[in-house]
């Protein structure tokens, strides 16, 4: 099955994965709603899985290296997943907002 | 780039698909569409797990992040009645710097990579993402880190029910946006 | 153990005791310190006397070499020769006295370990000047003596006056020792060396042009200007006289104003070669000579008279050199020092009887009550306006001798002068020793009186010396040839036998110069003791003139120091407040709105901070792809 992918080379994951990387940036960047740029966040976080994940196949990793990084990116991703929202959570709940530029009282 | 003509046609619908549905995640006004597009994202890149010869990583995505991470988004989202709000949107000028700065780093990682010349084909193992593998791995290599990561959700799970908690004196209707 | 190095010993061991330890010292010890260092520097020059005489080559010591530039080679050497031996026993010998002289004149002051230790340290400095072997040390030296001058003159630190006659001294001093280093340049860059042994026999070998050696003798002329106080650079010696009146006999009379002279016998082969440059001596030595005297004559203040005294006697010692008679003035020099300090010293015990009044018009009739001190001062009095057959007469009338050979106008001139010394002096003794006492109420002629010991023994000596002095270079009618200049000339390099007058010249130049003394004392016995001065009458005219110093200081104020003065406050203003203190206090506004503006980046806003790391991210990952 996997003879027709001869042609897919290292590369073109890594330019998929960045793609996905910068997209993930840029919602970061762009959205004010705090959920959504978690959820940005963990786009990226995935580009990045999906990078590793295509470097253990590629070197033919039999220890799968990449592949228990990704593990651990997954482990991180979920506990700082729901951390974020209870803090989200508590912040709404002050300021009846999710708004992530309200959040500005450590200016001098 | 290589020729995109080259490229087998899964790989390339399904990169289609994950680029198209990331974009929505990003500049759709619904915060509902955004996790929604964002599920779709991640079943996209579990197929192509699936491709790169990772089969539990596969299955693994789509239960924790999709099943599990993403509905947790979806009821905080359901728990601050987050509809289709009227997110304040930011000024274009803000946009066009965001996508300017995302842009200069793709343009600059990708650099990075295409400059290192890695170029290894293919090479298919079979077996590597089976579970029986990557299971003797996490419990011979990467053991402690396995454990740690134990320890690691407990703190989460404790962090998350205490900030979540309730004190006794909160108004029912806090007041604006003072801190 | 080397003499030469015992020679510069003991005064350093001197001043470094008295000054580092003097405040612990009791005080009658530290003037006895300060004065047995010198008088032990001078029993080893005497000891040192048969050697050197049977040697003229003397010793030699090089103690180290000091910098060694390409060719030049610069060293700490000394070398005694009978040039230099001479000049130790001047400068140790009458500097033992003077110490001896200051353990009594400075036993009210707080700080007597100071003085003694500047007084060492200034007996050092001399003996490096005149036992140095090349013009470093002799520079060395010369610097020493005129730190030593400040520190002296000043040294009554509390009286702001005081402190200005100090630096004026050694601003001035700082003046002509630019040309003395202009020659040593030159004479470094153009001989290769700078030490006597090797430039002055390639002078005399004609190395070097004549307008060389021309430019060089001027410009270490210069340097004695400053030093030895001739015109223009003199005014800092009358001024000098706030110092302590032991400084003013030793420093200003008797040793570091005569290091020009020894500067210029020293160099004598410089000299000799070139005739432009001792017409320029000549010159400068004729004005000073004149002119100082003639403002002696109206001075009140008894150390001022004795101030200008001095810089006339100066003049007439470079006069001596102008016409090329080497010996004759460092002879001078001699018998200066010893009617000069006796002079001072005497000046000091009158002071010191009359409770520190040193106004000329508030004195008199001090003959009864300080006899030793109006017989020595007497002498020396006799001595410097040349009554016959004292040191004065001999050494003076020497110079005037040369100087008619040379021309008779210019003879005609210092004759005249020693005339004005005549005068000035006597009436510098009739006004103080004799009359009425013209004191003031605040001191009581009572209370007037005679000196210690300590004082009057200097004191005696110094006038013996005064006395015999003349015996040291006779003159050529009475014996073959002075012992003096017998015992010079195998230091000179070049040398013209002086032309001898015949004997009715002889006696014509001597008969001259016993008229300029009679007549001198007559008319200042006249004028001063029968006729007598009173304090309140005020001068007018010439004499006004005369009495302010010919307003030369006002002068000079006016042409240099005050646009010195604006020059610097211009600059001041330019420099340093513009851009130091601009600068300095420039950094503050700016560095507040340089960090006003960083600050704003802090706004606190996260999108904010997440855009700025993101361009971070990508700049850094940028510059570490391309250039790295």
């Amino acid at each position: 099955m996997l003879s027709i992918f001869h042609s897919l080379e290292i590369s073109h994951y890594i330019y998929l994965s960045c793609v996905l990387f910068s997209i993930g940036l840029f919602g970061v960047l762009f959205r004010r709603n705090a959920i959504i740029l978690l959820m940005c966040i963990e786009l990226m976080l995935n580009a990045v899985n999906l990078l590793l994940a295509a470097f253990t196949e590629y070197m033919g990793d039999t220890q799968a290296n990449g592949q228990m990084f990704v593990f651990f990116i997954m482990v991180v991703a979920a506990a700082e997943a729901a951390v974020g929202l209870a803090i989200i959570v508590m912040v709404y709940r002050n300021t009846r907002k999710t708004d992530v530029s309200f959040l500005d009282q450590l200016k001098d | 780039m290589g020729a995109l003509s080259n490229l087998p046609i899964p790989f390339l619908v399904l990169s289609f698909l994950t680029i198209l549905s990331a974009l929505y995640v990003v500049t759709s006004k619904n915060p509902v569409h955004s996790v929604l597009a964002l599920i779709f994202t991640f079943f996209t890149i579990s197929a192509h797990y699936v491709l790169l010869n990772a089969q539990f990583l596969a299955i693994v995505n789509l239960m924790v992040y999709a099943g599990a991470i993403m509905v947790l988004f979806l009821f905080v989202l359901m728990l601050l009645n987050l509809n289709k709000e009227s997110e304040p949107i930011k000024s274009n000028l803000w946009g066009v710097s965001a996508a300017i700065a995302a842009g200069l780093l793709l343009v600059v990682v990708t650099a990075a990579f295409q400059s290192s010349g890695i170029a290894v084909m293919k090479s298919h193992t079979e077996g590597i993402g089976l579970v029986k593998n990557l299971g003797r791995v996490l419990m011979t290599e990467y053991l402690v880190p396995f454990e740690l990561s134990g320890i690691l959700f407990i703190s989460a799970m404790v962090g998350a029910v205490l900030l979540g908690k309730r004190s006794p004196q909160e108004d029912v209707e806090p007041q604006g946006d003072k801190l | 153990m080397n003499p030469i190095a015992l020679i510069l010993a003991f005064p350093l061991l001197g001043f470094l005791i008295n000054g580092l330890l003097g405040p612990k010292l009791p005080k009658s010890i530290v003037g006895w310190l300060g004065t047995i260092a010198v008088f032990a520097s001078f029993i080893l020059a005497v000891s040192q006397w048969s050697l050197i005489s049977a040697d003229a080559e003397g010793i030699n010591w090089n103690a180290y070499t000091f910098l060694q530039i390409e060719q030049l080679t610069l060293n700490v050497s000394f070398t005694l020769d009978r040039l230099s031996l001479w000049m130790t026993l001047i400068i140790t010998g009458i500097g033992s006295l003077i110490h001896l002289y200051s353990i009594s004149y400075m036993d009210h002051d707080e700080q007597p370990a100071k003085f003694f230790a500047y007084l060492n340290l200034f007996i050092f400095s001399m003996l490096l000047l005149v036992l140095g072997s090349n013009f470093l040390m002799l520079f060395f030296g010369w610097e020493g003596v005129g730190l030593c001058s400040y520190l002296l003159i000043g040294f009554w630190y509390t009286n702001k006056d005081f402190g200005h006659a100090a630096r004026k001294a050694f601003v001035m001093n700082r003046i002509g020792d630019l040309g003395l280093l202009l020659g040593m340049y030159l004479i470094a860059s153009n001989y290769g060396s700078l030490e006597y042994a090797e430039v002055l026999p390639s002078m005399a070998q004609g190395n070097g042009s004549v307008s060389l050696l021309t430019g060089i003798a001027v410009l270490l002329f210069i340097g004695a200007i400053g030093k030895s106080a001739q015109v223009p650079l003199f005014t800092w010696l009358p001024d000098a006289m706030a110092g302590p009146t032991p400084v003013s006999a030793l420093i200003h009379a008797a040793t570091m104003v005569t290091a020009g002279i020894y500067l210029v016998v020293r160099t004598q082969a410089l000299f000799f070669l070139s005739p432009a440059a001792r017409t320029v001596v000549l010159v400068i030595g004729v004005l000073t000579a004149l002119i100082a005297a003639v403002i002696a004559l109206r001075q009140n203040d008894i150390k001022k008279v004795l101030a200008y005294s001095t810089v006339s006697q100066l003049g007439f010692m470079f006069v001596a050199l102008g016409v090329g008679a080497y010996t004759t003035a460092l002879f001078h020099v001699t018998t200066h020092a010893f009617f000069k300090a006796l002079l001072f010293l005497g000046a000091g015990s009158v002071i010191h009887g009359v409770h520190d009044e040193q106004d000329m018009r508030y004195m008199g009739g001090l003959k009864s009550k300080m006899p030793v001190t109006y017989w020595t001062f007497l002498i020396g009095t006799l001595a410097i306006s040349g009554f016959p057959l004292l040191s004065g007469f001999f050494s003076k009338d020497e110079i005037l001798a040369n100087v008619f050979h040379h021309s008779a106008l210019v003879y005609g001139i210092m004759a005249f002068a020693a005339l004005l010394t005549s005068v000035y002096m006597f009436r510098l003794f009739f006004l103080t020793f004799h009359g009425e006492y013209r004191g003031t109420e605040k001191l009581e002629f009572d209370k007037v009186h005679e000196s210690n010991w300590k004082m009057t023994t200097p004191l005696l000596v110094l006038a013996l010396l005064s006395v015999l002095g003349g015996l040291l270079n006779l003159p050529h009618y009475i014996s073959h040839e002075g012992f003096l200049s017998a015992w010079l000339k195998p230091t000179y390099i070049m040398f013209e036998e002086v032309i001898h007058a015949d004997m009715t010249t002889e006696i014509l130049l001597i008969s001259m110069a016993v008229l300029i003394f009679l007549v001198g004392f007559v008319y200042s016995r006249q004028r001063y003791l029968v006729k007598g001065v009173s304090p309140e009458v005020e001068t007018k005219g010439v004499a006004k003139w005369l009495q302010n110093k010919l307003y030369i200081d006002e002068f000079y104020n006016l042409v240099v120091v005050k646009p010195l003065e604006v020059l610097g406050d211009i600059l001041f203003a330019l420099f340093d407040t513009l851009l130091l203190y601009g600068l300095t206090f420039a950094v503050h506004p700016v560095l507040r709105w340089v960090g006003g503006r960083n600050r704003k980046i802090q706004n606190g806003n996260i999108e904010f901070y997440l855009l700025y790391m993101v361009v971070a991210i990508a700049i850094l990952l940028g510059v570490n792809l391309l250039f790295v």
